[in-house]
């Protein structure tokens, strides 16, 4: 599960008000490379959670990744940006695209239901009583 | 990427070794996926560079054409842990990154319109009555562009309706009808090869704007 999917995924157990943001406790992760296409962060930016982002970056120990704050679009999609090692356009899409959380768990903030991720997969299955 | 290319690459997929009725296991072949997915990108252009959402992933077809066809985010989802590790190897066969996500349809929760295009072969829902709507509906409550989808020929008014009055489309559109060869995958099938026709769907989603 990469942080993209992390970002639109929500709990629907029962009691859930939102079960948004899903707090990320991961004990394994691991970065693959993948091309970064500015058109596609331009178009999904303005759509994602910075907060729910930033949070789960921070959750597996890059403190350093993204600020707190939103850089403004001109930075982001400055000329040349996305050559430039360091970034903030290279950042967000490494915080999106390139981290794959391979084990570890998803909490509901409303109720701290536990979905388990397994080699990857989080399990969003939910009881017949918690529907 | 040629049709017949990614057609051949859908051929060399693993299918489910053993279908599990009750949930309509029925395997999307190579030539409904590749038209299906083909049709989405080269007419309407709901595939390269989106995100797309296969629901009932199964082996993940239809999640893997979408990938193959350069989807910039893929997200394959079904309630069959087996099935979600066999999109795995089939797709890392193929050294294409998606996500999986085991989860029943019906109770999903995806925020902020983050999907582009919903992809799917659902049950047909002659096993599970009304299977095929609670996919169609949540696909339309998801996407925040495009659900392609596949359902009987013979069901084609009712899906129809239920799309533009319940599930808010604001159009419906058959594309093509297809003939649907099952091969015999399960003990019920009595004929050796039960050939079904099909629709293609595309339905539109009403304008959403992202919260």
């Amino acid at each position: 599960m990469r942080l993209l999917t992390h970002n639109m995924l929500a709990s629907n157990v029962r009691g859930a008000t939102t079960g948004y943001p899903l707090k990320l406790e991961a004990t394994k992760f691991v970065t693959k490379e993948v091309e970064l296409n500015a058109d596609f962060l331009r178009g999904l930016l303005p759509k994602i959670d910075w907060r729910a982002l930033v949070a789960a970056t921070r959750a597996l120990g890059l403190s350093e990744l993204l600020p707190e704050e939103q850089p403004s679009e001109e930075e982001i999609f400055a000329e040349g940006a996305a050559d430039v090692d360091g970034s903030a356009i290279r950042r967000i899409h490494h915080a999106l695209l390139e981290i794959h959380v391979q084990e570890g768990s998803l909490v509901c903030p409303d109720t701290n239901r536990c979905f388990p991720i397994d080699k990857g997969i989080p399990n969003m299955m939910l009881h017949e009583d918690e529907v | 990427m040629k049709l017949k290319q990614l057609e051949g690459l859908l051929g060399g997929l693993t299918q489910f070794p053993a279908p599990k009725v009750e949930l309509e296991q029925y395997p999307t072949g190579p030539h409904i996926a590749s038209r299906m997915l083909y049709t989405a990108e080269n007419s309407f252009d709901d595939i390269t560079g989106k995100v797309v959402a296969d629901f009932g992933c199964g082996c993940g077809t239809l999640a893997v054409a979408s990938a193959l066809l350069d989807a910039e985010h893929v997200i394959g989802i079904d309630i069959d842990p087996q099935s979600l590790e066999l999109a795995q190897e089939n797709s890392a066969d193929l050294e294409l990154d998606i996500d999986l996500i085991w989860s029943d349809i019906k109770s999903l929760n995806l925020k902020g319109f983050l999907v582009d295009t919903v992809v799917m072969n659902p049950p047909f829902g002659t096993r599970k009555k009304g299977a095929d709507m609670e996919f169609l509906s949540m696909g339309l409550k998801v996407a925040s562009q495009a659900v392609y989808s596949l359902h009987k020929t013979s069901t084609r008014e009712h899906i129809k309706k239920a799309a533009l009055r319940d599930f808010g489309a604001v159009s419906a559109e058959v594309l093509c009808e297809l003939r649907y060869d099952l091969p015999q995958s399960y003990k019920f099938h009595k004929k050796r090869e039960v050939d079904i026709a099909v629709d293609l769907w595309r339905f539109v989603p009403k304008a959403r704007r992202s919260s």
